[in-house]
């Protein structure tokens, strides 16, 4: 496109021009960004990549601070029904569009009935099922809006209904799928609504610029509500797919935030850049999945216990992915709202007596060093995933003497292997859409489909998990999710190994990037000290 | 010759149609759809899903479509990145991998064959062996190290050079540098064999008979009839930086085609993948026609067969 | 009048070649020193007391040093890395070997067919070629890769079924300028059929680049083999290769650098023999010596 020959022109002649002093600098950040963004538009896309830009473009109902705390956004206030089913949410009233537009009740309304609408086919459509009807209308079932849970009483108040108690839903409404659309230009656009120049937010920012796999510069939204509080006057988003890469940009001096950090080069990292390196627990928990459809991990639940004790979480961590993950002996991570987490019982003994104890339920399984197990880890390509893959498969031949030869498939083919279950022993990893431990454990439930990979198929764990969706009081439905977990975890269907922690390099001169549980940072919280 | 020509671009139209053929349908039938992702789809979304992209239509039909499509100029949407068509994407990251390659193959052929030459001039001294040496390790070292290498020293600890993105010349020398030199090792090292063989031959002996300066019969006689193997290896030289160029975009973070080529490829992107093979095909075949048409100019005695 | 022929052994061309091939010093010096790398690569491991495999917690991405017992050091999962290298090599040179040879017998046979029949034969070849060279060789593997899964067996075919586009399209070139020599012209006005023609005059005329440019076709494949791996699509694991190895040590370029040297080493040295090896036999097989 011209834009990108244009762009060339421009470049080579801000290079010149930028020996001439500036008058006022304007307040740019650089951030890396992972992945080319597949679409900015929020029902067309489900990645962080894409979240990150689209937090800073739109503002749902509710917002994160800079803590990840959830505080009012579009709405100034909402209160919930005695049978927590029904959400009132009142409108601010200088709620602005990039274009002077109130921000109303209705552009909510648009964007929820768009997002469900099955011609949309938005691929998180499920994460608003919670609401009357959603599921419906997408599948098709229901062909009229009005009979959806959501409704617009006025300009400036609109009423969600659910079809059970969610007390997640709050938290859920912070995600993309929750966020408004200006009705008025999507119309006009089209398809390239999404554009620099045709795009209508209401958020911090607005889209000025975007060259394909080169760079995406938003600009200051003047019409926002908090514009007097944002310091950041531009943020320029590179997408970084290589870390080792981000790293010498970012060493250069080119980014001032990564995305990610090269596993490998973390001792450097903490002995050169100990300042910089930002490393903190996060919503999410990489396991090992068993097939327990096939032999001879069906009914097997020695063999699957033993290949989970076998492994030595403690050194895999210390020495294998460094990064300060949290050894995982339950599913669900630390720092889940209103939840404890549920060790196994093996956390507590030493190592020689998991080797012992594995030894003993390996042998029970009928399995010995003369009659080894032979097993395959299907892993997809990754440095990191390759190096924890050949640490347990060294594991567990040093201490039951399995043969386990290791399977790389690139992502795509990853995962329709995984979805149909072509696998005995597969690498997965799962962060919680939400911070509520039902993200983690509806994956499990017996008709999840192929999210459930080892197709774990319990009826006392299903019970307490669709139980629970409907148990206002918060305490005894956190005993129902934690007795679900004790009972998942005894069944070994999933081995989990650590618990994830974002790391990030910071330049010092950036201020107000805080840590937290869910890794964002919308850049109406930063400044530059420089 | 332009006859020839002529029937050569007519006859590249069957083989871009064997292009396309081959390419739709082996990359259709790979595992993995362009929709998978992490979090499985319900049915029902998966369903108008593919119903929006018309992936539920047999493949005949999807091929007519996707060819008539072509056809009109339009290589569809991409499928994964869904703002973009596939010819916006194309367009916009083919002045990056143009100039990108056209500076390397440049680069490598000057410095190749000047190179080359002197080495053969001088044979076995040590300016010989030296520069075969320094050619040789160009072409052993592969390039995901040399420019990681490049970067570390030029951009990291001396900032001298800026380390990724695109927008200037600053930003175009380190790229340029690392995916021209195992060409220039190549061209020097064609150059350097096809020199010595020249150098033996009768004319050349004649000329110096006749009391021509040693310049002169190089650059003015020798050259000319030494350079028929590197004419050859232009093909070649172009579909190596072609390949090349993927890894350097892939390192520098070049918004060129190259990285939409692999992206595509791992992301079963169809019509991404579909277009950039359509483009590079067209490419390769006009540049070797190029090739093969220059052939005759360098050795009058070669006719157009 | 005494028998001259009796005292004088009568040699073939390629025994010429051959004697000449012996006086040159380099060449002989870099194929000795290739059949060592082989044989060590071959019988070293073993040799040696660590296994490909055996994960050593202690020493993880460790630097060389004889104290730990690992001369080369460890890779990033505690890995002997001499151990490793060897094992990659043997799987390097079989692919650059394996791939090289498939390449060099289709190409020769394809480029010298198409420039001496030329005419209507010779477009339909190379169009032929066209449409192979048109499909960019990483997108073909790629492909084949994920089709018919990561086999090594089908990674010589694949690399080969790329690599002898070029070999054809030098031969074809070369047969081009020959056919129209003067003792070219003199063979085919004596009657000599064009089989014997090619065979006996064309292609050992060609040879002199295509010897130069089949070792350089080797360190070609071995490189391309690493970039695949670079993707995951090479040899899977725990086998390994140069590529692999050296793809591996050039992300720890800063924190671990004898991951990519030490293996960096072994495959320049192995190319530089054999870039002896080649230009020895061009000398060599050049008929006008």
């Amino acid at each position: 496109m011209t834009r990108a020959l244009g762009r060339q022109g421009a470049m080579l002649a801000a290079t010149v021009l930028a020996w001439v002093p500036a008058a006022a600098v304007a307040a740019t950040v650089n951030l890396g960004n992972g992945t080319e963004p597949e679409s900015l538009d929020i029902h067309r896309s489900s990645g962080v990549s894409e979240a990150n830009i689209q937090r800073d473009l739109f503002e749902g109902l509710v917002a994160q601070g800079p803590d990840a705390s959830l505080v009012p956004g579009a709405a100034e206030s909402w209160t919930v029904s005695d049978d927590g089913l029904v959400y009132t949410f009142t409108l601010r009233q200088d709620g602005r569009w990039s274009n002077g537009d109130p921000v109303t009740a209705e552009d909510f309304v648009y964007a929820l009935r768009r997002g469900l609408d099955p011609a949309t086919a938005a691929d998180y459509a499920f994460i608003l099922y919670p609401i009357e009807n959603a599921e419906a209308v997408t599948r098709g079932e229901i062909a009229d809006f009005d009979e959806l849970g959501v409704k617009a009483l006025d300009d400036h108040t609109l009423e969600i209904t659910l079809k059970a108690p969610t007390p997640y839903f709050l938290d859920m409404l912070t995600h993309q799928m929750g966020y408004p659309l200006h009705r008025a230009s999507i119309e006009q656009y089209g398809e390239a609504w999404t554009r620099p120049g045709n795009m209508v937010s209401n958020g911090a920012y607005v889209l000025s610029e975007w060259v394909p796999q080169d760079h995406i510069t938003l600009t200051k939204n003047p019409e926002f509500h908090a514009a007097d509080e944002v310091q950041i006057d531009e943020v320029l988003y590179y997408p970084t797919e290589d870390a080792g890469q981000e790293l010498m940009r970012y060493r250069a001096g080119e980014l001032d935030v990564t995305y990610d950090i090269p596993a490998d080069q973390i001792d450097w990292i903490q002995a050169n850049l100990p300042d910089e390196y930002r490393n903190y627990p996060y919503l999410g928990t990489y396991y090992y999945g068993i097939n327990t459809t096939i032999a001879p991990f069906k009914d097997n639940k020695a063999l699957r216990q033993a290949l989970s004790l076998a492994i030595d979480r403690e050194l895999l961590t210390a020495k294998i992915t460094r990064a300060g993950e949290l050894p995982a002996y339950s599913f669900i991570p630390p720092g889940v709202m209103g939840y404890e987490q549920q060790a196994a019982d093996f956390a507590a003994m030493s190592k020689e007596e998991r080797i012992a104890k594995a030894q003993a339920l390996y042998a029970e399984a009928g399995y010995s060093p003369d009659n080894p197990l032979q097993v395959e880890i299907l892993y997809n390509t990754s440095d990191n995933h390759k190096k924890i893959a050949i640490a347990v498969a060294a594991m567990w031949k040093q201490a039951l003497g399995v043969q386990a030869n290791l399977r790389n498939e690139e992502w795509k083919v990853y995962l329709a292997s995984r979805d149909e279950k072509n696998f005995e022993v597969v690498r997965a990893s799962w962060i919680g859409d939400y911070n509520d431990a039902n993200t983690f454990l509806e994956l499990f439930l017996s008709d999840a489909g192929p999210m459930n990979a080892p197709g774990f198929n319990n009826a006392r764990f299903d019970e307490l998990v669709r139980a629970a969706a409907f148990e206002t009081d918060v305490a005894t439905r956190a005993e129902m999710l934690e007795e679900a977990e004790r009972v998942f975890m005894d069944e070994t269907a999933v081995i989990p190994i650590y618990h994830y922690t974002t790391q990030h390099m910071v330049k010092p001169y950036v201020k107000g990037w805080a840590n937290n549980i869910k890794d964002v940072h919308p850049t109406r919280y930063l400044s530059l000290d420089q | 010759m332009y006859a020839y020509a002529v029937r050569r671009l007519l006859g590249a139209v069957p083989t871009i149609l064997a292009v396309i053929v081959i390419a739709f349908f082996m990359i259709r039938l790979a595992p993995g759809g362009p929709f998978d992702s992490e979090r499985a789809i319900p049915p029902e979304i998966a369903a108008n899903l593919a119903g929006a992209y018309h992936l539920d239509e047999p493949l005949g039909d999807q091929f007519v479509r996707y060819l008539g499509n072509v056809l009109a100029g339009d290589f569809g949407p991409s499928f994964r990145y869904k703002d973009y068509s596939v010819t916006e994407l194309l367009w916009s990251g083919f002045p990056v991998s143009a100039q990108l390659g056209i500076s390397a193959m440049v680069l490598a052929v000057l410095l190749g064959t000047a190179a080359g030459a002197y080495a053969a001039v001088r044979r076995n001294t040590i300016v010989d062996g030296g520069i075969m040496a320094l050619a040789m390790t160009g072409i052993a070292v592969p390039n995901f190290v040399v420019a990681p290498l490049l970067t570390l020293v030029l951009g990291v600890y001396l900032s001298l050079l800026p380390v990724g993105g695109w927008g200037g010349l600053s930003h175009a020398v380190l790229p340029v540098v690392a995916l021209a030199l195992p060409q220039v090792a190549y061209v020097a090292r064609l150059t350097r064999g096809s020199m010595l063989e020249v150098l033996r031959a009768d004319f050349i002996r004649t000329a110096r008979a006749k009391g021509l300066g040693a310049r002169r019969i190089v650059t003015r006689h020798a050259l000319r009839a030494a350079l028929l193997p590197v004419v050859s290896y232009l093909g070649p030289a172009t579909a190596a930086i072609i390949t090349g160029s993927v890894v350097i975009e892939q390192i520098f973070g070049l918004p060129g085609i190259g990285r939409y080529f692999v992206q595509g490829a791992l992301n079963r992107d169809y019509t991404l993948v579909m277009g950039v093979v359509i483009f590079y095909a067209i490419l390769i075949l006009l540049f070797n026609l190029v090739v093969d048409l220059l052939y005759p100019l360098i050795d009058p005695r070669v006719r157009y067969d | 009048m005494t028998d001259l022929h009796a005292h004088i052994p009568v040699r073939s061309l390629w025994g010429y070649a051959w004697l000449r091939l012996k006086r040159n010093r380099a060449a002989m010096t870099g194929a000795v020193l290739l059949a060592l790398i082989a044989a060590a690569c071959i019988v070293g491991p073993w040799l040696l007391s660590h296994e490909l495999d055996a994960v050593d917690w202690d020493h993880i991405q460790s630097p060389p040093s004889l104290a730990s017992e690992h001369i080369l050091g460890t890779d990033a999962n505690g890995r002997d890395l001499l151990v490793r290298i060897l094992h990659g090599g043997r799987v390097s040179l079989a692919i650059g070997l394996a791939a090289t040879l498939v390449a060099v017998i289709i190409g020769i046979a394809w480029g010298a067919t198409a420039g001496y029949a030329g005419g209507r034969w010779d477009g339909f070849m190379m169009r032929f070629v066209d449409v192979l060279y048109a499909l960019p060789f990483m997108f073909f593997v790629i492909i084949l890769m994920v089709f018919f899964g990561r086999d090594i067996y089908l990674l010589f075919i694949a690399l080969g079924a790329v690599s002898w586009l070029d070999m054809a399209r030098i031969v074809r070139g070369q047969t081009i300028s020959l056919k129209y020599k003067d003792f070219v012209l003199a063979a085919r006005a004596m009657g000599t059929p064009p089989l014997r023609l090619v065979t006996r005059h064309i292609v050992p005329n060609a040879l002199g680049p295509v010897a130069v440019f089949a070792t350089l076709t080797v360190p070609q494949v071995i490189l391309y083999e690493s970039f695949l791996s670079f993707l995951g699509l090479g040899v899977q694991e725990p086998m390994t290769s140069w590529g692999v190895l050296i793809s591996e040590g050039a992300q720890l370029m800063e924190s671990a650098p004898w991951m990519l040297i030490a293996p960096a080493a072994f495959l320049t040295l192995t190319l530089f023999c054999l870039n002896f090896v080649g230009d020895g036999l061009r000398d060599a097989l050049d008929p006008r010596g």
